[in-house]
């Protein structure tokens, strides 16, 4: 907690960001997003869509595995339910792109409560593993159906939104990053609520937080679907981006690398998921800079996919045996040493 | 009704379900000592296949070396991992050690890319190529076998767990770390023994399977279908690993011959969804009560 | 053995009322035919030794058992049937045994997630936080603060995460949080266990605060002989699960079965003799 934070009324304790530093910090962090898209080349503006798309996806996943405590291996299969639905939308019904992004969320919420309601009601073990069939059930359907375009998938034309075409990551970027802030400002809200704080007893005593009023199978489908919905949205976002969509753009390597990013950035804290999507998101490009400057680099690029995959899962057990709280935790370390020099002995 | 095809298949169903039961025992064995969940079982028998890749091919070993030189790399590997992943995570929450599966799960997969590339490789032939019939119906050599070791592995396994004193270690263990501990039990060595011994049979199971069907780096994904099998059968039951093994293998071939290859995995979780509805326990898995 | 209840008979319902509860796991007899009434504004303490049932027939009653046989009955309504998550919100509060904190949460949110039962605030309300949601949380806050944190005294820790705290305190923010449940009858399990002297006397005191202040009912699980002869109106004794006396403290004390039932079997009457030495001996310190 800071020192020097005096509160008058209950209100503004309750505020997200309550002290001047945070303040100041907050109106770094929006001067630097504003700015950004204006001084950056395309390169980085196509890395930051793409960390936001990561931050929004993994803020989705760290409401369900970090606060809640329940393993999803599905991630990247309620993104492509979210991104096909967004896809489809746009190719034979050309409705808007807001009311896109929301059927996404919604298709891939409606997936999240199939799979949750037969597997919920047990230990949350089974989820993680109904999960991982869900992955593998709708990769059969997005390849086998004509109405999803079976294995060549589909391609999108640009996004239209507010009379502009959308075709630039420029562009682009002032669509995502918007929608990217408000899904973290409604994940903060919703812990400052008796919804999140239902969501940490469940993972932390779920027998002891339904003697205290919780009902169980209701929180976790609500936390289940929430998560999925922000996959939804986050495969929307996706679909915008790339626009192509095949079955193979979302596989369970894809979960892996968002619960992934979860752990190493903090489970259970806002920042650590936008450390660990933002950490992640870099690692690949990092390997392929890595390897671009090594003596044999050309020869060495067939070798890239393997070891990000060995890289991601070493990660996870690096990170889960040695800094469980992750970067975020990192990051408080640093700051308290800050706050407390030139104190320390 | 062709009833000789039927039986055809529900034979090779039966016969593959011994190899699902094998596999499904190490998982039991790792669950029922350790309490953990080893969502990496399907890349653990891939990298005992790997391991005997090695050894019989590249290092090209007489076939008599070869497999107790693999089975004991892969339960180095499993002493390796309990050592590194599974004790200092001891007392955390299980998701923390469920995720830690997750990564192992990569990082075996991308070690195999790396080393060996993604492509299908075969193994040497380990068992004469001649059909095996019983009455009309043919059986693949290969499966045949295969399901025997299998058979002949899980027997002995169960006579030891039942009458070696360390199964009953084991069993203790699982159940009350700290009394056991206090009865004289050297937990530690229990565990790695248990990791140890899952990685074997592993091991085993992975190379009976590369056998038949070549390995490569997506072999984990009969991993996916264990992990139905022990849920079926009761995550901490050795009972339920056979049972769920037979039933599973039978599935999927009906599935396999009726409805077309690709809809084998689909049968196997729409069966996993049902069970999880019916009885989410399992066929033999404990209820465990939870005191407040 | 059964004394009739304090204050005279009057037609006046009981709070919680248990019938016939037998609860059964297998072979293993938690609870066999235990029946009982406790009164609305008294203070109630079961007790027993080590394994007769009572943790069991509190978790009866929070609905976390389904018993074998038997009903309960609260405020009038038969409950056997309510699903556990439903018996907060009908005015059921309990603490637990063993510290049933939520370490990942600060003191003061462990407390708001008493009153969840009675929030209103959905989903959609809570992703917006304008309106409802927010309203909702400060006049939460505003309430734990003037009315619980202020009377169990821990203002000082509100933002401290809970695992940080030493034994005792915990305890009490257990207890504020039970009161947060804006509950008509609080169960207590063993409110005072690993406590020294000078914590169980504040403990006493807020239990004894919470029946006058509050009108709320109580019901404990209570090993500690002084607080169970000083504080309770009615005290249960169950030994093997089953009920074997019940009264008033000073009844029950000297029942023979309840003595042997502590002490073991030998000669009850020197051991009656002994005990009220022991009791007389500290009602004179």
């Amino acid at each position: 907690m800071r020192i020097g934070t005096l509160k008058e009324t209950y209100i503004a304790d309750a505020a997200l960001f309550d002290s001047r530093t945070q303040k100041v910090w907050l109106a770094l962090a929006a001067g630097v997003l504003l700015l950004f898209p204006f001084m950056a080349t395309d390169y980085w503006l196509y890395l930051a869509c793409l960390v936001s798309i990561n931050v929004a996806s993994a803020c989705g996943l760290n409401i369900l595995t970090g606060y809640t405590g329940l393993v999803s291996l599905g991630q990247a299969a309620f993104m492509g339910l979210g991104a096909y639905t967004v896809a489809i939308l746009e190719l034979r019904v050309g409705s808007p792109l807001v009311l896109n992004l929301l059927a996404g969320g919604f298709v891939a919420m409606l997936g999240g409560l199939v799979v949750g309601i037969p597997s919920l009601r047990v230990k949350g073990l089974y989820l993680a593993i109904a999960t991982i069939a869900a992955s593998f059930i709708a990769h059969f359907l997005f390849a086998n159906s004509a109405f999803t375009g079976g294995t060549g998938g589909l391609t999108l034309p640009p996004a239209k939104f507010l009379g502009l075409v959308l075709d630039t990551s420029f562009r682009l970027y002032w669509v995502i990053v918007p929608v990217t802030v408000l899904m973290l400002l409604g994940a903060a809200n919703l812990f400052r609520t008796r919804v999140g704080r239902a969501f940490i007893a469940i993972r932390d005593r779920d027998i002891s937080a339904e003697v205290l009023g919780i009902a169980l199978l209701r929180y976790k489908l609500l936390s289940f679907g929430l998560s999925s919905f922000y996959a939804g949205v986050a495969g929307g976002l996706w679909a915008y981006f790339f626009r192509v969509v095949t079955p193979e753009s979302f596989p369970l390597s894809m979960s892996i690398f968002f619960l992934a990013a979860i752990i190493v950035g903090g489970m259970g804290s806002m920042l650590g998921a936008i450390l660990g999507a933002v950490f992640m998101t870099m690692v690949p490009e990092l390997l392929k800079l890595g390897v671009a400057l090594l003596p044999h680099g050309a020869e060495l690029t067939v070798f890239l996919s393997p070891v990000r995959t060995m890289v991601f899962g070493l990660l996870i057990i690096g990170f889960l045996v040695f800094e469980p709280h992750g970067l975020a935790e990192v990051w408080r370390r640093v700051r308290r040493f800050f706050h407390l020099w030139p104190f320390r002995n | 009704m062709d009833w000789a095809y039927l039986f055809e298949i529900s034979l090779t169903g039966i016969a593959s379900g011994g190899l699902y039961a094998l596999a499904a025992l190490a998982f039991v064995m790792v669950y029922k000592a350790t309490k953990v969940v080893n969502i990496a079982i399907g890349e653990m028998l891939m990298i005992g296949a790997y391991l005997f890749f090695t050894c019989a091919v590249t290092f090209a070993l007489p076939l008599w070396l070869a497999l107790p030189a693999s089975l004991l790399a892969a339960g180095a590997l499993g002493a390796l991992i309990e050592r590194t992943m599974i004790r200092p995570l001891l007392g955390e929450p299980p998701i923390s050690v469920f995720m830690v599966m997750v990564g192992l799960s990569s990082v075996l997969v991308g070690l195999v890319e790396l080393i060996w590339t993604a492509d299908q490789r075969r193994l040497p032939e380990l068992v004469p190529n001649t059909p095996i019939m019983v009455g009309e119906a043919f059986l693949a050599p290969k499966v045949f076998y295969g399901a025997l070791t299998a058979s002949v592995l899980i027997a002995v396994v169960l006579l030891v767990f039942r009458f070696w004193r360390g199964g009953v270690a084991l069993r203790a263990t699982a159940s009350d770390p700290a009394a056991a501990y206090s009865m004289g039990i050297n937990v530690p060595r229990v565990f790695s023994l248990a990791w140890v011994a899952s990685a074997m049979i592993a091991a085993v199971s992975g190379i009976i399977v590369g056998s038949i069907g070549g390995i490569s780096s997506s072999m984990g994904v009969f991993g996916l279908s264990v992990l139905v099998v022990v849920i079926v059968g009761g995550l901490d039951s050795v009972l339920g690993a056979l049972v769920g093994g037979l039933m599973i293998g039978l599935i999927e071939a009906l599935a396999g011959a009726y409805l077309g290859g690709e809809y084998k995995l689909l049968v196997t979780f729409i069966v996993l969804v049902m069970v999880l509805m019916i009885r989410p326990y399992g066929l033999f898995g404990t209820h465990e009560i939870e005191r407040l | 053995m059964e004394t009739p209840p304090l204050g005279g008979a009057v037609a006046v319902p009981p709070l919680l009322q248990v019938d016939a509860l037998t609860l059964a796991f297998r072979g293993v007899r938690a609870l066999s035919d235990v029946s009982f009434k406790v009164a609305s504004g008294t203070i109630t303490a079961v007790i027993g030794p080590n394994g007769a049932g009572k943790t069991s027939l509190f978790n009866t009653i929070s609905g976390f058992y389904r018993p074998t046989s038997g009903r309960v009955h609260f405020k009038g309504q038969d409950i056997t049937e309510v699903p556990t998550p439903l018996r907060a919100k009908l005015g059921l509060g309990r603490s637990f045994q063993n510290i049933a904190l939520f370490r990942g949460m600060t003191v003061l949110d462990n407390i708001k997630l008493g009153r969840h039962a009675h929030l209103k605030t959905n989903v959609l309300d809570a992703l917006f936080y304008m309106g409802r949601a927010r309203r909702e949380e400060a006049a939460l806050r505003a309430d734990i603060e003037e009315r619980i944190i202020d009377f169990l005294e821990i203002d000082h820790i509100r933002h401290a995460p809970v695992s940080a705290l030493p034994y005792g305190l915990q305890k009490r923010v257990e207890m504020a949080r039970a009161l947060a449940m804006q509950p008509e009858i609080l169960m207590l399990d063993e409110p005072v266990a690993g406590m020294n002297r000078e914590e169980t006397e504040d403990m006493a005191r807020f239990i004894l605060d919470v029946r006058s202040e509050w009108g709320v009912t109580v019901l404990m699980v209570e090993h500690d002989m002084g607080m169970v002869m000083d504080l309770s109106d009615h005290v249960i004794v169950l030994n093997f699960g089953q009920l074997i006396a019940q009264g008033a403290p000073a009844v029950v004390q000297g029942d023979p079965e309840v003595i042997r039932a502590y002490l073991g079997s030998g000669d009850v009457g020197d051991l009656r003799q002994r005990l009220h030495a022991g009791i007389d001996k500290r009602e004179a310190a």
